[in-house]
């Protein structure tokens, strides 16, 4: 799960990561009155879950109280379209005022999972303020990267290694270690799948200091991390897609036309990529999953119908756990809710595949049925 | 004998007196797999679809001989059955839970790499022996035709995909094994290959991957510096925006690495023969195997 920027810092804050003086403001009049209290200049900073804010006008560092209100304004109760959102972009409730840091150099500094090594690591860079895939793409040299060992956790040799590769002064070393040693305690204590601070501040003074802070959480811990839900902004969601989470269906919004209910996560990838060989593409990703009850498989349905850019549904299920027989059931009580206009083509196979198609027959509900899945690629293009 | 299991298979399940953990042992005891144990902390000196329960699987290991452990128990619970299994001396471990907390899988893996036991999972199909009839894991049993060609897989559903061109082309199955679509999972596609090659019983693979993470360039690396079997891909995801999580947490986006068409591209560079459509996956391995001239 994503956090807003503000979220992050007060984490890291908790965990001995300095971050300039600020607080987060609901309205412009807080807004100004923040950047009054940290001395009149302050940057202001629209919180939303996407990246590139900076370029899409998200971003600005203000003279004083009245600019912070005014920018302030013209972004709250807006959306903003980044390079990372859609073309509707995302709503922008609040806004982060800090204090300016007075930079002196720009680090990069994140933690996250590496799958092939099975273990937490570190990545960090003395090219601080790009996007890291741009530092490994322009200075791959300038990349280090350090694994933590889970049965060992955080050492201080692991902060010294990182600090001596970022080219830091002894003084500094220290401080990092300190920073890079909280930084892990929170990863591992709040159970989270990525820590990415960018840029890490070396000031002219010497300090270091956290000026931008993304985290996202691991959703498989939240049953141990309470809290953690409360940083939910469900409002940075597609609408759909919050629904769906909220049924247990796994959906994700996309820009085509064919609606698809699939279960299991890698058919329903495979089922969009055969949607879009036949030269359309498929409205969203949709994994009914394996103990999907009858219920569940009318809501995913609803949810798929509901999408006013659905033109087309196609429905691709290798029956295992689930049952055909459940999935067409599911199907034909939605189909009698809710006013369907959009056609409907059916590929069911495996258990209970024959019961499934009987059902749906018996039904009178129009649907067109597949034999395999070139033949509902095949008829996807063909139909409506 | 074929890859990770069986004649000498002898399988516990951890969380076999649950519903999903009855239904889904049920189906394995009727395709052939030796279950000889269920282990559920309390049900200990009871019987559960005529299989002896034990308390522990220490116990199921001591007294039934099991060296397997199959495991359906909660994700809130599964790390500590993860962990007792890996203690409790079992050679092979297939966790079909999901929703495993990602850092407790690391401290999983680690433990397991440190002791030398293979972990199939979490969050994964299991795995099938087609030509030795044993199940142990929840691919459905009559979509499999006895053969020479392995399949390694992340996901489930797809994997039956798979099977079943393979199976309507009469092109039978040694082992078919999903090893999961989590960010860290035990063995992973590379090590699973390494075991076909080194299989008397297979002739070919089919590897199928998806977005997210480079698993797949593991293993085609390891096929251009070490397989002699020929290998036949397809990878998931094509259409997948990035930054985008797509059901499988491991299943997301991330750089240039992550998408599917770097992942195929490595994969022809390797020599693998490359499905472009998932309805060609199939057809691809006949193709394979004609040019190859392997019998199937």
């Amino acid at each position: 799960m994503k956090i807003h920027e503000y979220q992050a810092k007060e984490i890291l804050r908790s965990f001995g990561v300095a971050v300039p003086n600020g607080r987060v403001a609901a309205t412009p009049e807080e807004a100004g009155a923040i950047a009054q209290e940290l001395g009149g200049r302050a940057v202001v900073k629209a919180q939303v879950h996407a990246g590139g804010r900076g370029k899409a006008g998200g971003v600005r560092v203000v003279s004083g109280p009245d600019e912070a209100a005014e920018f302030a304004r013209g972004l709250l109760g807006g959306n903003l379209v980044t390079a990372q959102t859609g073309p509707q972009g995302v709503p922008v409730n609040t806004v982060l005022v800090e204090e300016p840091v007075d930079i002196a150099q720009e680090l990069y500094l994140s933690v996250t999972v590496d799958g092939a090594a099975k273990a937490p690591v570190i990545i960090a860079s003395a090219a601080g303020g790009m996007e890291i895939e741009e530092i490994a793409e322009h200075s791959p040299e300038k990349i280090t990267q350090v694994h933590i060992d889970p049965l060992i956790g955080y050492q201080p040799f692991i902060g010294r290694r990182v600090a001596a590769a970022l080219g830091l002064d002894a003084a500094q070393g220290r401080a990092f270690g300190a920073l890079l040693g909280g930084l892990i305690r929170a990863f591992s204590e709040k159970d989270l799948s990525m820590i990415e601070i960018n840029p890490l501040v070396v000031t002219g003074e010497g300090a270091l200091l956290a000026a931008d802070g993304k985290i996202n959480t691991d959703e498989n811990a939240h049953f141990r991390h309470r809290d953690l839900l409360d940083l939910r902004d469900a409002e940075q969601e597609d609408p759909l897609e919050r629904v769906a989470n909220e049924r247990g269906v796994q959906y994700v919004k996309l820009d085509g036309d064919v609606g698809c209910m699939v279960n299991g996560a890698g058919l329903a990838m495979a089922t969009m990529d055969v949607i879009s060989q036949v030269g359309h593409a498929p409205a969203n990703f949709l994994d009914v999953g394996g103990g999907g009850s009858e219920e569940q498989v009318a809501e995913a349905f609803k949810i798929i119908v509901s999408d006013p850019d659905v033109k087309k549904v196609l429905i691709n299920v290798f029956g295992g756990i689930l049952r055909c027989d459940v999935v067409a059931n599911g199907i034909v009580s939605a189909y009698r809710e809710v006013d369907v206009k959009a056609p409907i083509i059916v590929r069911m196979t495996g258990t209970n595949a024959d019961e499934g198609a009987e059902i749906l027959n018996s039904s009178g509900i129009l649907v067109a049925v597949a034999a395999d899945l070139n033949d509902a690629a095949a008829k996807v293009a063909e139909i409506g | 004998m074929s890859i990770l299991v069986g004649e000498d298979t002898r399988v516990l399940v951890q969380g076999m007196s649950g519903r999903e953990g009855t239904f889904q042992t049920e189906r394995c005891i009727a395709y052939g797999t030796n279950v000889v144990a269920g282990v559920t902390p309390g049900r200990g000196g009871t019987t559960h679809i005529d299989r002896p329960m034990y308390d522990s699987v220490k116990e199921a290991v001591e007294q039934a001989g099991a060296n397997v452990s199959l495991i359906f128990v909660p994700a809130a619970f599964a790390t500590d059955a993860l962990l007792e299994a890996a203690e409790g001396g079992v050679e092979l471990i297939v966790c079909i839970t999901d929703g495993l907390p990602t850092l407790d899988m690391a401290q999983v893996a680690q433990y397991l790499t440190k002791t030398g036991v293979r972990l199939i999972g979490p969050n994964c199909p299991g795995l099938t022996s087609v030509r030795e009839r044993q199940k142990v894991g929840i691919i459905p049993g009559n979509i499999h035709q006895e053969g020479r060609i392995g399949i390694v897989s992340r996901s489930g559903t797809l994997t039956y995909e798979a099977v079943s061109q393979l199976t309507a082309l009469g092109i039978g199955q040694s082992t078919c094994v999903g090893v999961g679509g989590d960010p860290i999972i035990g063995l992973r596609h590379r090590d699973v290959l390494e075991l076909f090659e080194n299989d008397p019983e297979t002739d070919a693979v089919v590897l199928i991957g998806e977005i997210g993470g480079t698993a797949e360039q593991e293993a085609a690396d390891y096929i251009r510096d070490h397989m002699s079997k020929p290998v036949t891909g397809f990878i998931a995801g094509a259409t997948a925006p990035p930054g985008r999580r797509m059901g499988h947490a491991g299943a997301i986006i991330t750089g240039t690495a992550a998408t599917a068409e770097a992942k195929k591209d490595a994969l022809r560079d390797a020599g693998c023969y490359v499905a472009d459509s998932p309805g060609q996956i199939g057809i691809t391995v006949q193709r394979m195997l004609t040019e190859r001239r392997i019998g199937f």
